[in-house]
């Protein structure tokens, strides 16, 4: 039975496809992220240029009528008006007018068209790029950036997922990347659990220990290596590390005056924990938002949770921009769907994926900009129709990742977005 | 408990309470208000223009040109020659009805915010409205003119309601707090608990709920607030409709109504009856009903079932006509008397 390379030889290089590697060495390009690169120049200049990730999940599914893409006046349209952008004839709901200030800096996607109206198969989609199979699992695209993207000597972990109890994630997000690529949950900002050591111990028992630890872990990886001892001895060397950056969690060293800024709901202390990780080279955040599945009540809800997430957001995208982080910081606002046009008799709205919202910021994709478009009340996708699909491919490629490379998997190509789709190019700046 | 009563009206039969009369509207229903004379009823609904429907033969007539949003209430002037309306675009627009096409008078911005709630002064001068911004305004009802604002809540404000010796308006927010303030000087006179018409749901990560409903008796000794409880899953519409009468000589809750069987509804409306009773009116997804409860007592004594789910109620001044308005656009006028042979 063949093994995988990467744990035969541990070169860097073969942690890309064999084909892929061939190709861009002739091409002479980046084949992939710091830990996956062809040639060290390129993962210095890559270095140099650091990619970061964000994902806003707006959990349950944000309406795009009372967010990105109001029809104010329409049957559909609801009890919100819109408002003006700093970006000239791109107008959002009134719900956020912050975010409004800050559209200079964003591109809203208003054509997705994603056809699933299940919670569970719609979020799959949205963060994977593919459609949910019995046949395969997908890595979510925090696990896939911290793969291509993540320096494997950052002291942070590569995906990390801030909710506001520091509950969820895990699962088989990381699915055939391994354990390793899995997500680290914190929330509250407030350093993660247990990552103090108990001041009964010293620092040479502590390091006795390790050194007792690292010794037994070495002769039986020697013997038995795979993915899953891997990511058990790397969740150890993680933790250690985890344990020596405690201050990168602990959103009270930040200055009263941001934290004041960002506000003191969970959203806003998880947007000032997300820049607070990024400035700490932190490469791939996700936040959640919670919760957007309005079937009852959607307008007391969203004028609720819109409100939250309007002043966190806006000061978050202004902040890195401000700090010159933008241009190397993706972030991205996505649900598993939108949410329907037609209102039902409990003043809510339930599940709409064939035209909805996603909006980007930062990294390679145009500034202030409406790709897509709706009919007049919202119920179709009327120009630039894209899919869960397109859009995971256009997440890669803003990184400068070509979203067409495969991983090597034990020497199984793994395509990292779904080759049968391709990128929003006319996004891409 | 009692409170002092008017005499019923001639024919005042709750029991025999029956649809007489529905008109169909533009759109779904949020509010409906019964003019002093009881010649029309004022609705609004999921768009910019209210409607007054004439009672006697239901010939509709537009409000256009007023607001940008939905329309959440509506009060009367006491001569019924003028109404306000209020929206989701924070504003008051004050209406001329006298001529064949109504004319917008005043429109002020008057609310941050959606305003939700309107009432008027027992001698008509006063209009108090609620907005979200958490403030409570008053104006002259006359000329539209200012006259205090109340800082009542951190919340949104669902329902006002004068006392009825006009003393007193109170107001009742999303966090389930009822207050009274006196008109006079705008300081706080009686706080009532009625938190369990609040639910934070920790899963969902929202607030829900809210005094839907706020009825004084004639004598003001009680107050009744509703909304509802038991929001097991705020999202998908499950919870139950709920009333808590106060005792307003000691603001200790006195009577907690529920109703029996009906798994997904809101109070969201009250009206104190000439005969002592309340009638709640829930909407919800077990559907639209009349509730009829006594003061002394825990359990409906009656209930009548509307054809589609409602949102708001109003009762006309001669205690026998009740204005519904429905999700199905119609606005329903029920009679608290056996039917007319």
């Amino acid at each position: 039975m063949k093994r995988s390379c990467d744990y035969a030889c541990h070169s860097p290089k073969h942690k890309i496809a064999r084909r892929q590697f061939i190709g861009t060495m002739a091409a002479g390009s980046i084949a992939g992220g710091l830990g996956v690169f062809t040639s060290s120049s390129a993962a210095e200049a890559l270095k140099s240029q650091q990619k970061r990730v964000v994902v806003f999940n707006m959990h349950g599914g944000l309406s795009q009528l009372e967010s990105w893409d109001p029809k104010p006046g329409t049957d559909t349209g609801g009890p919100f008006r819109s408002i003006e952008t700093s970006v000239p004839g791109v107008r959002i709901s009134e719900l956020m007018p912050e975010t409004a200030k800050i559209m200079h800096h964003l591109c809203l996607v208003r054509g997705v068209n994603t056809s699933e109206d299940d919670h569970g198969k719609g979020g799959y989609m949205m963060l994977t790029g593919r459609r949910q199979s019995p046949a395969a699992e997908y890595p979510q695209i925090g696990s896939v950036m911290a793969k291509a993207l993540a320096d494997e000597q950052n002291p942070l972990p590569g995906h990390i997922l801030i909710t506001p109890g520091g509950g969820g994630g895990r699962g088989n997000e990381s699915a055939y990347l391994g354990p390793r690529f899995s997500s680290l949950a914190v929330g509250g900002g407030k350093p993660p659990q247990n990552t103090e050591r108990p001041g009964t111990i010293t620092d040479a028992d502590d390091s006795l220990r390790q050194d007792v630890r690292r010794e037994a872990a070495k002769k039986f990886l020697s013997r038995r290596r795979t993915a899953i001892t891997d990511a058990y001895t790397h969740s150890y060397e993680l933790a250690l590390r985890l344990m020596s950056q405690r201050d990168s969690f602990d959103i009270s060293k930040e200055a009263v005056r941001d934290q004041d800024r960002y506000g003191s709901s969970d959203l806003g202390r998880q947007c000032l924990l997300g820049r607070r990780l990024l400035e700490k080279g932190a490469t791939f955040v996700q936040i959640t938002h919670s919760n957007y599945d309005t079937h009852n009540e959607n307008f007391n809800f969203h004028l609720e949770q819109v409100g939250e997430f309007d002043r966190p957001y806006a000061t978050f995208i202004a902040d890195l921009a401000e700090r010159g982080m933008l241009e190397s910081t993706l972030v991205v606002v996505l649900s598993e769907f939108g949410r329907t046009p037609g209102i039902n008799l409990y003043y809510g709205r339930d599940h709409w994926s064939r035209a909805w919202t996603v909006a980007m910021a930062g990294c390679g994709v145009i500034k202030g900009a409406a790709y897509g478009k709706t009919g007049p009340n919202g119920t179709e996708v009327t120009d630039g129709q894209v899919d869960h699909a397109n859009l995971f491919h256009t997440y890669l490629s803003a990184v400068g990742l070509d979203s067409m490379e495969s991983f090597d998997i034990e020497g199984r190509d793994m395509p990292m977005a779904d080759p049968a789709s391709k990128p929003i190019k006319a996004i891409l700046a | 408990m009692s409170h002092s009563l008017l005499a019923p009206p001639a024919g005042f039969d709750i029991k025999a309470a029956h649809v007489s009369a529905q008109w169909k509207c533009e759109k779904p229903l949020n509010c409906c208000r019964i003019d002093p004379k009881s010649q029309f009823v004022l609705v609004g609904g999921e768009w910019a223009t209210p409607e007054r429907v004439n009672m006697a033969d239901g010939k509709i007539v537009k409000l256009e040109g007023g607001h940008e949003s939905w329309v959440f209430d509506a009060a009367w002037s006491a001569d019924s020659t003028r109404c306000v309306t209020s929206g989701g675009d924070g504003r008051l627009v004050w209406w001329d009805l006298t001529s064949e096409k109504p004319a917008k008078l005043h429109v002020l911005q008057a609310h941050k915010g959606w305003i939700r709630a309107l009432s008027v002064s027992p001698d008509g001068k006063t209009l108090a409205s609620g907005g979200n911004d958490g403030l409570v305004k008053l104006w002259n009802m006359a000329d539209a003119k200012p006259l205090a604002t109340i800082t009542a809540s951190k919340r949104d404000i669902y329902r006002t309601v004068f006392s009825p010796d006009g003393k007193l308006i109170a107001s009742g927010d999303l966090l389930g707090a009822v207050v009274a303030w006196n008109v006079a000087d705008g300081k706080e006179s009686a706080r009532y608990d009625a938190k369990p018409l609040h639910t934070y749901q920790g899963g969902q990560q929202v607030d829900f709920g809210g005094v839907r409903a706020l009825a004084y008796t004639p004598d003001s000794k009680l107050l009744a607030a509703g909304g509802l409880y038991k929001a097991t899953n705020p999202f998908g519409a499950v919870h139950e409709p709920i009333g808590q009468v106060f005792q307003t000589s000691d603001k200790k809750m006195i009577r907690q109504w529920v109703a029996n069987a009906i798994r997904g509804g809101i109070f969201w409306s009250f009206r104190w009856l000439a005969d002592g009773s309340l009638v709640g009116a829930s909407g919800g997804s077990t559907g639209g009903f009349l509730l009829f409860f006594k003061p002394d007592g825990d359990k409906e004594i009656h209930r009548l079932g509307l054809p589609n789910i409602l949102r708001d109620m109003d009762l006309a001044a001669d205690g026998l006509t009740i204005a519904t308005a429905h999700h199905d656009r119609h606005v329903r006028i029920t009679r608290l008397a056996p039917k007319k042979a």
